[in-house]
């Protein structure tokens, strides 16, 4: 009979996946996941990040006290997967999760640990909704409100346009999100917002977005998108000789790196950052020299953001005194306890958290100048106190 | 009581997959699945539901469809702006009783999106009819991108491109649904797995199903015998695009949050991967297909870089060996009692 | 009015390196009767051999291309022997799969040998700027150096692919096989050396449509195939799928309806927007712009 031979089948596959599942390693060290998108368009983000936690967890494991094993799984930049990583990494009996990378999967996979009492700490999902209402998730990053607001309040604080255009990605979170809350402090600080134009992952072409800003007059275009869009526009724009000031966040950061990358296009973009690959300080010196000698190119913010999300984990982890063989639940506690406690400088500046989640740092404006960062206008405020966060890093 | 053949197979049909949920809640009952197979048997569910759904417009109905994933994220969002809906304006609690209404809603929700889409697609032919699903498909991805909905009390409001909308938003644009209550039981997906065998194997056997694999087999031929081919490929086409909004909404109330840019094109062809592999036509072909094929990846977690490489290779292998003609006379060989039935293509086991 | 001819203009440049890709994916569909959707895939693979060669081996840019010519040649002709030969009396749909296996395949594999990190390529073409006219207000309409080279390409290639299936004998074995495959074979054409040679034509016309889409585009990523792979292919059936001119024709107005509607209609909706022209064309007509009306037989 063909159908009982397909129930064999059938069967056979469950138990396989149950034998699969089954495996668990004796050790004694605190088991810590890390989900991102390792694999398709989204990879380079969760790839870094990886990378970066594996060359902290090397160094602390280095130092002979608690031993990190981190488990690294992919989650493709999807909810659903993301999900089935959770999982995997809980049938492997993690304590704790650095991630997950993206916004999207982060808000679906918070949901799952929060009800499991699982601590996160998510080096780069930059959302509210993240963190909202769960008291076991943190961010390391800044969030999306933050990034919007005080771009608007520096470039309105600097008065650094008459005309501002803005470009952004309406298919992603992240960008959506920034650009939401730059366009209501925008209006409150009266700026003048003469063009706003979108375009979506699978844009190339970016003529459209450049020639309406600079039709509409715009001496400032806002980029709150990644790095690699940013280059195709300032590529772009350099080709049909359009020069405005280039205003960009976070996710700007690692532009200069793009292997291949003509630098002097770069040349006077403006963007909020808090870190800086050629930042002179010790930390930074070391962790860009490691990274370069495994994995051939200089870091980025993400793998700045995962580097520090193990040492934010692991100064917490001291701090709380948790083991290997300390529950999870328990540790999910006893991290929430340690976070709001904690006070640490990482590559991306000094870090503390609240109740929320949320973390409070410094963000470094920074212009490009002859291909490396400069800390621009030193009469700003900020920039003087990101000097000095700079300086403490030392 | 002599009953018809087809009777009898549907029965067993269902009896297998009775059986085989029995089977997995006594093992999770026994604490035997791990918590990552847990994770997927709603998953699955959603899968065999799209799967079987889609194997009706392409194997039953012959029209390669390119956006199945289009239909599928209509019920997502439908189906959870609704079930907000009906907590708030009429305080329900029940959650098996908001899944499942919320799932009629988003089948319908789909089922109506099959009929505007259905009208201009299914005057079209092949390749041109599979880009058209396509189209749509896209269409519908960067329309519910920009659509920020919100429940207020017993209110919803819709608004396009502008996420200043009163009350509580539930579908917040690109970042998709947020704050869903998770209320997907496996026992629901598997009553679904149910109830859309039943509609498609009812299908299948009725008169509309043997005049819908007319017209597939010769539109000509089906017509001169006084078939109306269009009101048969309809209907085939709405019913799928029914089935693949429940499947949808179940989808989305599985996750605390989804974004309309998960339905894209590789999704519609996962779907159609699932179909095909487990024979065009074959209903439960698509059901172990979607099964294996939506735990595969998982299993490959073992091979950390490599696990989409080796999904590839395997997915090629696959292909390759199963319509190699060496190794398919070898199955007719021992099977012989299905060589006939084998024969008429459509015929569903 | 300047605005306008912008667009236009960077319509025509879009359009012209879908039109190339979509030359590939009917060539291959013309004769081969398949959809091969690892065709964008092979576009990045392209693309990745000339940055290689260029920025990394310093060869001069004309020695990456053809280098790029020839792997991508290579690599199309060997999946075609080892995937999908096999399954040339399988259905349509079986190889459909396997394309799309393929697709995946070389997308990780791009990823383990070059990494996800995008890469930004140079640009190879060091034609100048040509200025059509300056407005009194100052705007200038310009030609691009990248988009002469990319619509000269287009042309020849168009010119050439025409003159080969028109003239040449093997240009017409291809039409024969594509015509009547069991005909064919008994007129003594090699239908599978004939189905090779297609596939060597439509990779290496994917390499240069790779070259040039990174000329225009800069960066360089493993999904960088797709997306314009699925809007090649679009523009194929736009124009008829197995029509030379109708995949040029349909990707040049592809990529100036997809910049107009981005410009005039809204930026959120511009896909939306090229996907509803597309509706609307082939239901006025069913099998494209050009593509031949099948008459059913009984």
């Amino acid at each position: 009979m063909r159908k009982t031979f397909l129930a064999l089948v059938l069967a056979a596959v469950m138990a396989l996946t149950m034998v699969c599942g089954a495996f668990a390693e004796e050790e004694a060290a605190i088991k810590v996941g890390l989900i991102g998108p390792m694999t398709g368009a989204a990879a380079s983000y969760g790839t870094s990040v990886a990378q970066g936690a594996q060359i902290a967890v090397d160094e602390v494991n280095a130092l002979g006290g608690i031993q990190i094993e981190l488990n690294v799984q992919d989650d493709q930049h999807d909810p659903e997967t993301s999900i089935n990583a959770y999982n995997t990494l809980w049938d492997w009996g993690a304590q704790m999760i650095i991630g997950t990378v993206t916004t999207g999967p982060c808000v679906a996979v918070a949901a799952e640990a929060y009800n499991d009492r699982m601590f996160m700490l998510t080096p780069s999902a930059s959302s509210t909704d993240v963190i909202a209402d769960k008291d076991n998730v943190y961010q390391l990053c800044f969030t999306d409100p933050a990034q919007g607001t005080a771009s608007a309040q520096y470039i309105a604080e600097h008065e650094l346009a008459t005309a501002i255009a803005v470009i952004y990605n309406n298919a992603d979170t992240y960008s959506t999100g920034i650009y939401q809350t730059f366009e209501a402090e925008a209006a409150n600080l009266g700026l003048n917002i003469v063009s706003v134009t979108t375009f979506t992952d699978d844009t190339t072409d970016f003529s459209v977005q450049l020639t309406e800003a600079r039709e509409a007059g715009a001496d400032l275009v806002f980029l709150p998108i990644y790095y690699t869009p940013a280059s195709m526009i300032l590529q772009q724009a350099a080709n049909m000789e359009y020069a405005p000031i280039f205003f960009g966040v976070d996710g700007m950061d690692g532009i200069l790196n793009i292997d291949g990358f003509d630098t002097s296009l770069a040349e006077g973009v403006m963007l909020l950052t808090p870190f800086s690959a050629d930042a002179t300080d010790e930390l930074t010196v070391n962790f860009v020299a490691k990274y370069n000698e495994l994995y051939g190119a200089n870091p980025d913010q993400f793998a700045a953001d995962g580097y520090d999300c193990v040492y934010a984990l692991y100064a917490a982890i001291n701090n709380a005194g948790i083991t290997a063989e300390t529950s999870t639940e328990d540790a999910c506690e006893m991290l929430i306890a340690a976070m709001q406690e904690l006070e640490i400088t990482g590559l991306t500046g000094t870090m503390t958290w609240d109740e929320t989640g949320a973390v409070t740092k410094t963000p470094t404006a920074v212009r490009i100048e002859n291909g490396v960062y400069v800390g621009f206008d030193v009469n700003g405020a900020e920039t003087a106190e990101a000097t000095a966060t700079e300086a403490a890093a030392e | 009581m002599k009953l018809k053949k087809s009777t009898v197979n549907n029965l067993i049909s269902y009896g297998i997959v009775i059986v085989a949920f029995v089977v997995v809640q006594l093992m999770q009952g026994a604490g035997l699945i791990s918590r990552s197979l847990r994770g997927q048997l709603v998953p699955i569910c959603v899968y065999i539901v799209m799967a079987v759904s889609l194997n009706l417009t392409v194997g039953i109905s012959g029209e390669l469809s390119l956006g199945h994933a289009g239909f599928m994220s209509v019920g997502v969002f439908s189906g959870v702006v609704f079930s907000e809906w009906l907590m708030a304006a009429f305080s329900m609690e029940n959650e098996t009783m908001i899944l499942v209404l919320s799932m009629i809603v988003g089948g319908l929700f789909a089922g109506i999106a099959g009929v505007i889409i259905g009208v201009p697609v299914l005057r079209l032919q092949g390749d041109y009819l599979a880009i058209v699903t396509l189209a749509f498909g896209e269409i519908i991805r960067n329309v519910i991108n920009c659509l920020y909905i919100s429940v207020d009390g017993g209110q919803v409001h819709i608004a396009f491109d502008n996420p200043n909308v009163l009350g509580e938003i539930v579908v917040n644009g690109p970042a998709g649904t947020r704050g869903v209550s998770r209320m997907s039981t496996f026992t629901v997906g598997f009553a679904l797995v149910l109830f859309t065998l039943f509609v498609v194997l009812n299908l299948i056997n009725s008169r509309s199903g043997r005049a819908i694999m007319a017209c597939r087999d010769s539109r000509i031929a089906a017509e001169s015998v006084g078939i109306n081919v269009t009101k048969y490929r309809m209907m085939a086409f709405v019913t799928s695009a029914f089935l693949a909004g429940m499947a949808g909404t179940l989808y989305g109330l599985n996750m605390s949050s989804v974004q309309a840019s998960r339905f894209n094109f590789d999704t519609s062809i996962l779907v159609l991967v699932f179909v095909v592999l487990g024979g065009i036509g074959n209903i439960w072909g698509s059901i172990i297909a979607a099964t294996l094929l939506t735990v595969l990846p998982e299993l490959l977690r073992e091979f950390s870089d490599y696990r989409m490489l080796v999904y590839a290779v395997v997915l090629i292998l696959v292909m390759l060996v199963t319509n190699n003609p060496m190794i398919r006379a070898f199955f007719a060989r021992i099977t012989p009692h299905r060589r006939g039935e084998a024969g008429k293509g459509g015929e569903a086991a | 009015m300047t605005l306008f001819l912008e667009r236009i203009i960077s319509g025509i440049n879009l359009g012209s390196i879908y039109a190339i890709i979509a030359l590939g994916y009917t060539m291959v569909y013309g004769i081969a009767r398949m959809l091969n959707f690892a065709h964008g895939d092979i576009i990045m693979v392209g693309a990745y051999i000339c940055f290689v060669a260029v920025s990394s081996m310093s060869l001069p840019p004309l020695v990456g291309v053809l280098l790029a010519m020839v792997v991508c040649t290579i690599l199309g002709v060997t999946i075609e022997r080892l995937a999908y030969r096999p399954l040339r009396q399988a259905a349509p749909l079986a190889v459909l799969i396997t394309a799309i296996g393929v697709s995946y395949l070389l997308q990780n594999l791009a990823q383990l040998i070059w990494t996800a990190n995008p890469k930004s390529f140079p640009s190879l073409i060091t034609l100048g700027d040509i200025t059509l006219y300056t407005s009194a207000s100052g705007a200038s309409l310009r030609l691009t150096g990248t988009t002469i080279v990319t619509v000269l390409a287009n042309i020849i290639i168009m010119i050439a692919l025409t003159l080969f299936t028109g003239h040449t004998k093997m240009g017409k074995a291809m039409r024969a096989v594509s015509e009547d495959r069991a005909a064919a074979e008994l007129m003594g054409i090699s239908v599978n050396r004939t189905i090779a040679l297609t596939f060597a034509i439509g990779s290496a016309l994917a390499a240069i449509a790779g070259v040039l889409l990174c000329s225009s585009y800069q960066v360089l990523q493993p999904t960088t195939g797709s997306m314009p792979g699925i809007k090649a292919f679009t523009a194929a059936v736009f124009g008829g799928i197995g029509s030379i001119p109708g995949a040029m024709i349909g990707g040049i107005l592809l990529g100036v309806i997809e910049i107009l509607g981005n410009g005039y209609v809204s930026t959120q909706l511009g896909d939306a927007f090229v996907f509803a022209v597309l509706i609307v064309v082939l239901l006025v007509k069913p099998t494209g712009l050009l593509g031949k009306k099948v008459h059913e037989k009984v």
